[in-house]
Formats: structure tokens, C-alpha cells, sequence
């Protein structure tokens, strides 16, 4: 449980004269669960983006389970088992489900070069693929264009195109977000049955997940971590309270 | 959705795709009808066998553009190349078609894959003045370069040898609409299991959305690359198809005009679907042989008008169209 899949060191970064990180220092022993929070503007997002490449910090190091990936592209920290969700859909309207989490499977499997075999026949991408979406309850809308899917559906497929990259670390951004209550049992399944070994950084706002599935809570005020401790610490201390929590009304 | 879930248990999604994937007795048809204009219109072969190149022409563009996502406003670079090539090389002894046909394939491949580096870096507004930037670049030098490509006056001494050693290019466009024709048919073939293939897959990828590919581990600027190179191969075929059977290549080979005119029949057919390059050009090809016969002047304006109908009521082309009309009879019978 000790070792270390991802951590950063003295993460930096400024746009222009706004600091949206300043030294940070997070640690994910293998199989955590993490919960980030902090008002908005904080600098989650940026924190997401700078561990999975998609923005170079100005300073710092990014560890992922031990190895320096700080200089590494986005599709190369995938490739290593760093794989994200992002907080609005970002998916691939006109293809179906199946084909969208077969895609992934393709690139992680290195299948995805093969312009001469059809499709059809990669049984086991096509199979590992529905069986995901199943383990989703997507596997009845898999036909469907992505598109016409419901949204909470598609928060959903969101979760399925990441866990078929095979994450080592997986970083949820907001997932529940804009989920309407009566949709959202779905959504709790699927981040309660992620598998234990894969570690989980999520991002969210909506309190009832945080401190169901939270084992430990990272709270970011103003690009810098104010405090991280387990959800009752987190819930007991006054600097929380004050800064997001608001006027104690959570407890 | 409880009943969908139930037959799910039954559901293979191999058998699925598989049926995406496999020929539509429609398709059949269409291939056997392309061997009518023998029959029914022996005095238009000239023009079947334009229709052909065009169609060749359109396919290659709708693998980038249709499949990928990538705009191109100069695609005649690798036609206008695939041309030159052919004509050029005919000129020093090597007049055997098929022969002819690999290299022009090779060298506007080539001219594919060197640009492709810029290519799979940029996107939308940028990449129409970098393929129109390529283009135009290509159309000085082989007008700058007049000693070997004739410059402004076109090509002169091409000599083009009997197609496999026995078939000549007659005046009736007999051998070349059928020559034409195979080699559009068997492009297509393998376009149509590059677009089935896991790597078709990646690129409908890359045109839905280039943001979450490299968040699934996709090398998108390889892929862009690899399809942009066999996109020019083809292109460059088609050139070379139009300077073997017509005997002439000039500068309109690598103009603007060529560039828009493969832009508008994919558009008009329907981009995406392979089909729709096809019945784009078939449509624009004839649409433009008989309007320029009605109204020789101002034929563009029928053109227009249908471009502009086109992309008001139909989005996804004629072929999108079709499609929608048929699934909505269907659904009613």
C-alpha cells in the first residue's frame, strides 16, 4: 500500500502574473482514492492538465509510479497508464459506444495501425469492449450514436473510453458533473466498482461522492494545497469551512 | 430498454460491425452499372472516363477530408504531380501504363509524406492556406519550369504505349474508360478496407474528436501522416490515369480550379462515405457537360445554385439525402 503511483514535486505555474499552481506537493499511494477539492478557480483543472500533459508547469516534477513523465506527451503518460476524464463530454459524437471504447482498446493494444484487417475481426477488442460498456450498463445503447445517447449516459461512456486504456492512475474530472439526481445511481456504481488496484484522483463538487468514496481529501485554494487529510478531518477543520465548505453547513 | 438489455445477452457485437462492413446489394449494382456507358452510351466514354478519374480524385480527398477531418483546398498538388510524372516520363522511353502508374504514385507519395509532417500539425482555418500554400507553390514551379513541363503551353510529346502491352488508347475512350475504371474500382476496394480497418476507426476518431485521442493514448499526427501519404498516392494515380488517357497535361492540372472543383462534387456527393465522391462527380461531371451544352457562357451559374441547394437542404450531400429518404420509406412500408 506504501508505494507511490503518482506525486508531484513542487508543482509551478503561473499565467502571466495569476499563480494557478504554486509548489505543489501531492502523494497517491497504489489504490487510493482522492478526492480534490476547492472553490472554483483554484487551479484543479490546471492540476489535471499539467499531470496529463495536456499543459507544461513552468517548474516541478510529475512522478508517475516512481518514473519522471514530466517531459512526456499526453498519448506517452496514457501509453503508462495515466488516463483522464474530462469534465465536459469529450467524446466522439457520430461513433457508437462500442466502436468509441474498441477505438481505445485499438491504440492501447497497438491495433490501431492495421488499415487491412477489418475491424470485425479483432474479436477481443470487440468483446473486452462490451463488456465494458455492460460493466457500464451501457451495453443496450452501444449501437446508438453517441450523440443521441442521454447525458448521464454520457458521463458514463466518459468512464468507459478511460477504463479501456487500462489505467494504472485514473483522474476523474468532476464526473458527476451536471448529472441530474435521478441519474446519478449509475454514475455512483460505476466510480464505487472501479477496480481497487487502479488509483483514483477525482475532482468534484458534489459533497455526497467526496465523502462516499473519498479515503483521503486534497483541498486547493488559490493554486496552492491549503490542507489534505482524511474526510473528517477535512470536515472538522476551520480553514476548510471558512474558504469552501461556506458557513458550516456541511457535518 | 429493459427488453434491450435482455436481447443484449444474445448480442455479439462482432456480428454488429461485421454487418456495417459487409457488400450491400446496392453496391453490386452500382459496380455492374458502371459497365452500361459501353453499351447504352458508347459515344460518351471520353466523358465516363473523366467521370472516373474525378470520382478517383474525390475518394482520395474524402480519406482526409471526409474520414480524418482534414480540410485541403489544394489536393491538385498530388493530382497535378501524379500527371506531370506520368506525362514527363512517358516522354523518355517508359510508356507502358501500368508502369507509368506506380511511379507517379511513388512520387506524389512522396511530395504526400514530406508535406504530411506540416499537415498533422495544424488544423481547420491554418491547413486551407497550407495545402493551398503547397499547391500554388507546385503550380509556379512547373510553370517556372518550362523546359520540362512546357510551361504555360502544356506538355508536348507525351507517348503513351498500349495498356499491358496490347490494349491502345483508341479514339472512342473505350480502352481508356475501362482502364479508368479498374483502377478506380480497384482504389476503392482498397479504400473501402482502409475505412473498415482499426486504423478508418482512428481517423473517424480524429475527425469526432482530435481533443480526446491523445487522452486514449492515439499517436493522431502518425495517423494524419499515414492517411495523407496514401490519400497523395491515390491523388497522384488519378493524374496519372488523366495524362495517359487524354494525352495532354498543362498547368490546369495543379490549378485552383481542379482543387475546388474535387471539393465541391465530394461535398455535393457527401463526404465520409466513399459513395458520395463517386455520385458527386458523376453528378457535377454530367450537370457540367450539359449545362456548358445549354448555356455555354454561364454554365457556373447552374453549378452554384446547386451547390448553394445542396448545402441548404441537404447536409450530407446527395448521398446523405438518398439515405435519409430511404430509411424514412422504409420506416412508413
Amino acid at each position: 500500500m506504501s508505494e507511490t503511483a503518482l506525486a508531484t514535486r513542487g508543482l509551478q505555474k503561473n499565467f502571466g502574473s495569476l499563480v494557478v499552481a504554486n509548489d505543489i506537493n501531492i502523494e497517491l499511494p497504489r489504490g487510493a482514492r482522492h478526492a480534490l477539492i476547492g472553490p472554483n478557480g483554484a487551479g484543479k483543472t490546471t492540476l489535471l492538465n499539467m499531470l496529463t500533459g495536456m499543459l507544461r508547469p513552468d517548474s516541478g516534477q510529475i512522478l508517475l509510479g516512481g518514473a519522471d513523465v514530466t517531459g512526456l506527451k499526453p498519448a506517452a503518460r496514457v501509453k503508462r497508464g495515466l488516463v483522464r476524464t474530462f469534465q465536459i463530454n469529450t467524446l466522439f459524437p457520430k461513433l457508437c459506444p462500442l466502436e468509441a471504447v474498441a477505438l481505445a482498446i485499438c491504440e492501447r493494444e497497438r491495433q490501431s495501425g492495421n488499415w487491412w484487417r477489418s475491424l470485425p475481426a479483432y474479436r477481443d477488442t470487440l468483446d473486452e469492449a462490451y463488456r465494458i460498456l455492460c460493466s457500464l450498463q451501457l451495453g443496450g445503447d452501444c449501437t446508438r450514436e453517441t450523440r443521441e445517447l442521454a447525458y448521464g449516459q454520457q458521463r458514463l461512456l466518459e468512464i468507459s473510453l478511460a477504463l479501456a486504456s487500462k489505467p494504472g492512475v485514473l483522474l476523474l474530472d468532476e464526473p458527476a458533473a451536471g448529472v441530474p439526481r435521478n441519474e446519478s445511481s449509475a454514475l455512483f456504481q460505476a466510480i464505487a466498482g472501479l477496480p481497487a488496484e487502479i488509483t483514483v484522483l477525482f475532482i468534484e463538487h458534489d459533497m455526497d461522492i467526496v465523502f462516499t468514496f473519498a479515503s483521503r481529501i486534497i483541498v486547493l485554494v488559490g493554486g496552492r494545497v491549503l490542507v489534505e487529510g482524511t474526510p473528517t478531518e477535512i470536515a472538522a477543520d476551520p480553514r476548510v469551512r471558512e474558504v469552501y465548505l461556506g458557513h458550516g453547513k456541511h457535518g | 430498454m429493459a427488453s434491450e438489455s435482455e436481447s443484449g445477452a444474445a448480442f455479439s457485437p462482432r456480428n454488429f460491425l461485421a454487418s456495417r462492413t459487409r457488400w450491400h446489394a446496392l453496391e453490386i449494382v452500382f459496380w455492374l452499372s458502371t459497365l452500361l456507358p459501353f453499351v447504352l452510351v458508347p459515344d460518351y466514354l471520353q466523358l465516363a472516363s473523366q467521370i472516373a478519374i474525378a470520382a478517383l480524385f474525390a475518394i482520395s480527398l474524402d480519406l482526409i477530408l471526409g474520414f480524418a477531418g482534414i480540410v485541403s483546398i489544394g489536393h491538385a498538388a498530388y493530382f497535378g504531380l501524379g500527371a506531370y510524372t506520368a506525362g514527363i516520363v512517358s516522354k523518355y522511353g517508359v510508356s507502358e501504363p501500368v508502369l507509368l502508374l506506380v511511379l507517379a504514385a511513388i512520387v506524389s507519395g512522396t511530395l504526400g509524406y514530406v508535406s504530411s509532417f506540416i499537415i498533422s500539425r495544424f488544423r481547420h482555418l491554418a491547413l486551407i492556406m497550407i495545402t493551398l500554400g503547397i499547391c500554388l507553390m507546385l503550380y509556379e514551379v512547373a510553370n517556372l519550369t518550362s523546359w520540362l513541363t512546357g510551361g504555360a503551353d502544356g506538355l508536348q510529346g507525351i507517348k503513351i504505349g498500349p495498356l499491358l502491352g496490347t490494349f491502345k488508347f483508341d479514339l472512342y475512350g473505350k480502352t481508356a474508360y475501362a482502364y479508368a475504371l479498374v483502377v478506380l474500382f480497384l482504389c476503392f476496394l482498397v479504400c473501402r478496407r482502409l475505412i473498415h480497418s482499426p486504423f478508418g476507426l482512428s481517423l473517424r476518431g480524429i475527425r469526432e474528436n482530435p481533443v480526446r485521442m491523445p487522452a486514449i493514448g492515439a499517436p493522431s499526427d502518425a495517423h494524419i501522416r499515414k492517411i495523407y501519404t496514401i490519400a497523395a498516392v491515390i491523388a497522384g494515380m488519378a493524374g496519372a490515369v488523366l495524362a495517359q488517357t487524354t494525352s495532354t497535361v498543362s498547368l490546369e492540372v495543379l490549378g485552383f480550379q481542379r482543387s475546388a472543383d474535387v471539393l465541391v462534387m465530394l461535398i455535393l456527393g457527401g463526404a465520409g462515405k466513399l459513395y458520395g465522391g463517386i455520385l458527386g462527380s458523376i453528378v457535377y461531371m454530367v450537370a457540367r457537360d450539359q449545362f456548358s451544352g445549354i448555356n455555354p457562357q454561364y454554365w457556373y451559374f447552374w453549378i452554384g445554385l446547386m451547390m448553394v441547394l445542396v448545402v441548404m437542404y441537404l447536409p450530407n450531400g446527395l448521398l446523405g439525402g438518398l439515405e435519409k429518404l430511404t430509411r424514412r420509406w422504409r420506416g412508413k412500408s
